[in-house]
Formats: structure tokens, sequence, C-alpha cells
């Protein structure tokens, strides 16, 4: 052994260029960095990183221009995709996408949200779903389950006061303006690999100019959970994920 | 045989979640005595049976690990 | 070239929009200003200049439309009216924040709530004073004829660019709604300028561009509050824009904006004809107020009176512009109802010389 294999030539993996060295400030084990990445890798794989034209959202994400090393807005609670709708009609050659929580699209921007993917804006929406309000500190969020627990449900989540939980993405697959919608994870390897591989996807429907892409990455919240980053991913796969399978939800026919 | 790999860990940008932990197919992290200047224990390999598979790197969080392969 | 028609207000103001380069406008129906968006949808400006025309899903969508387009660098308006603008404010108080140029056109009817129809200035607080959270200016306008709807409209972007801050054209029901003659400004093409404040694409080598209001330590957020400061007082140096009549030998003095500023030079001229030498100042910029010339005037006249179609709203700059030097007094009529020259008068003379 002995061989020392740390050489340019050996090189296998490293973080993308199209992101910033700056230190993310999500608290541990939290989604949002590797979803962040495989965005950002997707960016840079199809070489359009001085086309792309981000909008982040206002919740945990909302720093995340200082991570995309693409030109970026940030934009007020749940109107991302107005503000992409205003980039998109002045620069339609430009790609862009929108980075938004739960709280965010599905509750403050539902109309935002809905009427974009009703006109079919040909932008890419990432809409992270941890079923919680992070950065505000837990309170209950549009897609929190039913009996979940937060600072706003401290018995659970009651269906018969509170709602149920909304299943955006299914909702804007049934508006004829979306293209491709689906719904993936940041989880395992391999949940990331197809994350990034429909990112990719919904880039190319871009360039084509479909419509709008609507990509829902079910993730965790280790803090507002009150787990660690571990038993997170396992609660999440055991309690999420049959609520919010994962795969595509719409595909182009 | 397979393929020897590393991975080198950039302590600082570590927060200790430890996923990548959990998504080493041949057990190669684990975390380390100490802590980093945030006060965050961080990853380390324990031993050398590294593949450069690139999952630890992929599932990443921080972006904090790269991955080496022989070739 | 130079072309002369008889044209409603708002459609005025839509020609002149697809004139001044616009590159693009959102908006959402809202009387008395929708023949806004219907003229534009009508000339198809896509076709005639490529200028990008939506109608949003609400005011809201529509100001946060121009937020995006306006940070790309491109010629972005909306219009609405009153009850529209309030929704529009978390918008501009973004767009001010984040230092973007835009165009917003208000065709003030009458409040509070839901209101009335009818023409009114009622929204002159939330125009000059700021109107949405924290710390901000608009640059606000004030045409009184069809006329300076069309002039405004460059006169806007050129201040919206120069100062990258958002610029209200405050108009009302009555300018809105009116036909006048008006002469209109050869096409100007639009432009693809490009700004290192724009998120037009990251350049090869250069920083990706960053359009934020937030700053999360607070000693951050105060430097942009003083940026933001000492950017008003340059608008207050160099912007403010008055028109003046009968001033030199007034003994009292009007002061009236937009359309309510038109009937109050009628009284003022009613009123000369009874021996009162009345004089007006109408300003034009309502911020920056043209305090200096009111100021000035102050140790002159022995009285002003603003007239206003609202409340008394203009009267609290008029009274800090004169700073105790003379009595000033404020008539108006409010809710819509527009005040008549004889109404004026009558207030001047029982205010300032005795009245029956």
């Amino acid at each position: 052994m002995a061989e020392n294999l740390i050489k340019p030539e050996n090189l296998v993996y490293e973080k993308t260029n199209a992101m910033t060295d700056r230190v993310l400030h999500y608290c541990p084990g939290c989604g949002h960095g590797t979803a962040h990445r495989m965005l950002a890798e997707a960016i840079e794989e199809l070489e359009i990183q001085g086309e792309t034209i981000g909008i982040a959202p206002v919740g945990c994400s909302v720093l995340a221009y200082y991570y995309f090393d693409v030109d970026m807005t940030e934009a007020a609670h749940g109107r991302a995709p107005a503000v992409a709708t205003g980039i998109k009609r002045v620069m339609p050659e430009k790609y862009v996408f929108t980075y938004q929580g739960d709280g965010d699209l599905a509750a403050i921007g539902t109309a935002e949200t809905i009427h974009a993917c009703n006109r079919g804006e040909n932008f890419l929406i990432v809409f992270i779903n941890n079923g919680i309000y992070g950065m505000t500190g837990g309170q209950m969020a549009p897609t929190t389950l039913e009996n979940m627990k937060s600072t706003t449900s401290p018995r659970g989540r009651d269906i018969k006061t509170m709602g149920s939980p909304l299943k955006i993405s299914e909702l804007v697959a049934e508006l004829p303006g979306t293209y491709y919608v689906a719904r993936h994870s940041v989880h395992t390897p391999a949940n990331v690999r197809k994350t990034k591989r429909a990112f990719k996807k919904a880039f190319q429907y871009q360039k084509d100019n479909k419509g709008t892409c609507l990509i829902e990455v079910v993730s965790n919240c280790p803090s507002n959970w009150k787990m660690t980053p571990v038993e997170s991913n396992k609660w999440m796969e055991e309690n999420m994920f049959p609520y919010y399978p994962l795969g595509d939800i719409k595909v182009p026919q | 045989m397979a393929k020897k790999g590393d991975v080198v860990i950039q302590i600082e940008k570590c927060k200790g979640c430890e996923i990548c932990l959990a998504s080493c197919p041949q057990s190669v992290l684990g975390m380390s005595d100490k802590v980093n200047s945030k006060g965050f224990k961080y990853a380390v390999k324990v031993n050398s049976a590294c593949t450069g598979c690139a999952n630890c790197a992929v599932i990443c969080p921080d972006a904090a690990i790269t991955v080496y392969r022989e070739k | 070239m130079k072309e002369l028609r008889l044209m409603k207000g708002n459609e005025a103001f839509a020609e002149a929009a697809i004139r001044a380069g616009t590159d693009a406008y959102f908006g959402y129906p809202i009387t008395p200003q929708s023949e806004v968006i219907e003229y534009l949808m009508a000339q198809n400006p896509e076709e005639r200049t490529g200028m990008a025309v939506l109608q949003a899903e609400s005011e809201i969508a529509a100001i946060n439309m121009i937020y995006g387009a306006a940070g790309c660098g491109k010629k972005a308006m909306t219009s609405s009216s009153s009850p529209g603008i309030s929704l529009k404010q978390e918008g501009l108080s973004y767009i001010a924040g984040a230092e973007l140029p835009c165009v917003v056109l208000n065709v003030v009817r009458g409040g509070p709530g839901l209101g009335t129809i009818q023409p009114s200035q009622s929204d002159y607080f939330q125009a000059v004073k700021g109107g949405g959270h924290g710390d901000y200016k608009l640059i606000v306008l004030a045409p009184a004829t069809v006329q300076e709807t069309v002039d405004f409209v460059k006169l806007a972007f050129d201040l919206a660019f120069k100062y990258r801050n958002p610029v209200m054209i405050l108009s009302d029901g009555i300018i809105g709604q009116m036909m006048e003659k008006v002469e209109l400004f050869e096409q100007i093409p639009r432009s693809d300028e490009e700004y290192d404040w724009a998120t037009q694409g990251k350049k090869p080598g250069k920083d990706h561009t960053i359009i934020t209001s937030l700053q999360l330590k607070p000693e951050e957020q105060e430097k942009v509050n003083l940026r933001l400061q000492a950017k008003y007082r340059e608008v207050e140096k160099n912007e403010v824009l008055y028109e003046s009549y009968n001033t030199e030998d007034a003994d009292y003095l009007f002061v009236a904006f937009g359309s309510c500023g038109r009937i109050t030079q009628k009284a003022m001229e009613m009123a000369r004809k009874k021996g009162y030498k009345v004089g007006q100042i109408r300003p034009k910029t309502l911020y920056p107020f043209p305090v200096e010339v009111i100021n000035k005037l102050s140790d002159q006249v022995k009285g002003i009176l603003t007239v206003e179609m609202n409340a008394g709203q203009m009267v609290e700059d008029v009274r800090l512009a004169v700073d105790g030097k003379t009595p000033v007094e404020y008539f108006g009529r409010y809710g819509g109802m527009i005040p008549s020259p004889d109404e004026i008068l009558n207030a001047f003379e029982q205010k300032f010389i005795g009245g029956k």
C-alpha cells in the first residue's frame, strides 16, 4: 500500500465549480446543501453557468444566493415564481430556476406557483419539502403530515381544524402548463444521483421551451424534527415517503 | 479486486452530521475525537478500505469531501 | 416624428410606455386604469418593439415580475389604482431596498378600503413617505395633464435608472380618464445595455451578481440605509420640479398638485379678478418636494392655502417647508369628490380675508 492516491489525475469527485466556496449556513445533515450541490452540478455539467439566473426564497434557503455561483436574485416570501416570470420574459434565452421551500411555495406563494405553472412559464421550480418551517423555528407548514408535531401544532396536525398536508406537485401536474413534475430525495447516494438527473432533464426541457418543470425534493429537518440527521432520514423514509411518494408525477408524453 | 480510493475531508466544512458514515459501503469513515473550530466533531478515515466510490462525497450536505481513485 | 393625437390619459400613458422603449409591463386590471393594459394588449407591443406585456394573477405578482425584470437591467413598469397599489407595497419596498429601477403608475381613486372608483389624491402619504416597510423613498411625479403623463414616462425611466430607484407617477382618475390633445415623442429603441448590478448571466472571470435587500448584520443593514439616505439627499438636491404662477407679487399662495392643481389655477385667476394677489405653486415632483421655493415664498406671503383631493396630506409637507413663518391652511374634498374653483375661492376668503 502506502501509495499516495491524492493527486489530480486520480480525482473522481470534488465540489462543483458552480458553487462558491462559502461554508453553508445550514444545520448539520440538512438536505438543502445536497440539493444545492446537485442543482449546481447539473448547471456545471450542462455548461450553462453563465446563462443561468436563480431566485432564492424566504426561509432557510434565503441565503442560497451566496452558494450558487450564478447570478441570483432574492425574492420576497412566496414570490419567486413571479420574479422568475419577470426575468424569463425579458431574458427568454437564459436558464431560470427558483429554489423554494414548502412554506414559501405552497403557503404564501401558492397563487404565484399555480399561475406560473398554469402559464407554462419556461423555468424550473425546485421545491424543497421538509414538512416544516425551518427558519422561523419549526412551525407547521402546508405540507406538515397529519398528527405531526410542530410549534404551532404542538398536539400534532389536526386535519379537522388545520387542513390536510398539501400535495402541491400533484396539483400543478394537473395543469396543462407543466411539462415535467417529479418528486425526489437526497437522503441516499442513489437518490442524490437521481435528483441530479431530474434537474438536468428539466434544464434540457427549458432549453427546448417546453414549459414549467417542477422538481420536488422531499427533505429532512433534523433540527426542528428534533432528531439526529441519520434518524431524520430514516423517519423521512418511514413517514414522509408514504404520503409523498418518490418518482415521476408527470412526464412528457 | 476493487480499485483503491482515498478521501480528503475538509475539517472546517464538516458539521459532523454522520450521513457519510451511513452511506459508505466499506465503513471507511468514523468520527473524530477532536472538534473543529465550530465545535463539531468531524468525519475521519478509520481504515484504508476506501474504493473511491464517492458515495460519501455525493451525499455530503456541505461539499466537504473530495474523492480520489487509482487509475 | 412627433405626433399629435387626442387621447385618454391611460391610453396615452400606455402609448408613451411603448415609445419609451419599455422592455416589460406587468399589470392587473383595476378601475380607473385598466385601459393601460387593454391598450398595450391591443397594440401588440411584442410585435411593435419586442416589449413583453403580461396580465399577472395579482398586483402582488405583477410588482414581483417587475422586480425580476428590473433586476435584469431592463425597463420595467406596472400600473394600478389605489387598492392595487397597496398590494404592491411589499414589492416596492424590496425594489427600493435592492436599489432597482422601475416605473409605477398610480391612477388614484378614493379610499379607504375599496372606496370609490372616482378620482382622489388620498394616496399622497403612501406615495411620498415610502408606503411599505422600512426607510425608503419613491421618486414621485405628479402630472396635471395628459401631456405631462406622457412626458413623465420618459422622465421617470431616466430618474429610475439614474438613481436605481422606483419612480411613481401619481396620477388620478381625472387625468387617467380624460381625453386631451397630446404630442407623442418619437419611438426610443429598447436598450441592450449591460449593468454590473444586473442579473444578466455571470460573466467569465467576474463575480456572480446578487440582488438582495437582506443584510443579517445590523451594521451592514445600517450601511445600506446610509447609502439610501445619501441617495435621497442627492435626489432632493437635484430633481425638484414645480410650476409657479403669479408668485412675483403674491400676497397669498395656493399650493396644489395634479388635476387639483389645474382646478386651483382657475380659482387663483378668479381671486385675482376680485383683487386678491394670489400666486400658486404646483409641485410636479411630490418627492422630492419643492421645499425651498415654498419656504422662500413664505417670507413674502400672508398665508398659504393647500388644495387637495384628500383630507389634508400635502399640507403637512407645506407646513414643514414653511416652518411656521406664515399661516398654512388646507381646503379639500375627498372620497372621490372634486373641488370646484368657487369652493376653493370661498375657502380662501373665509380662511384669509375674513369671509362671510
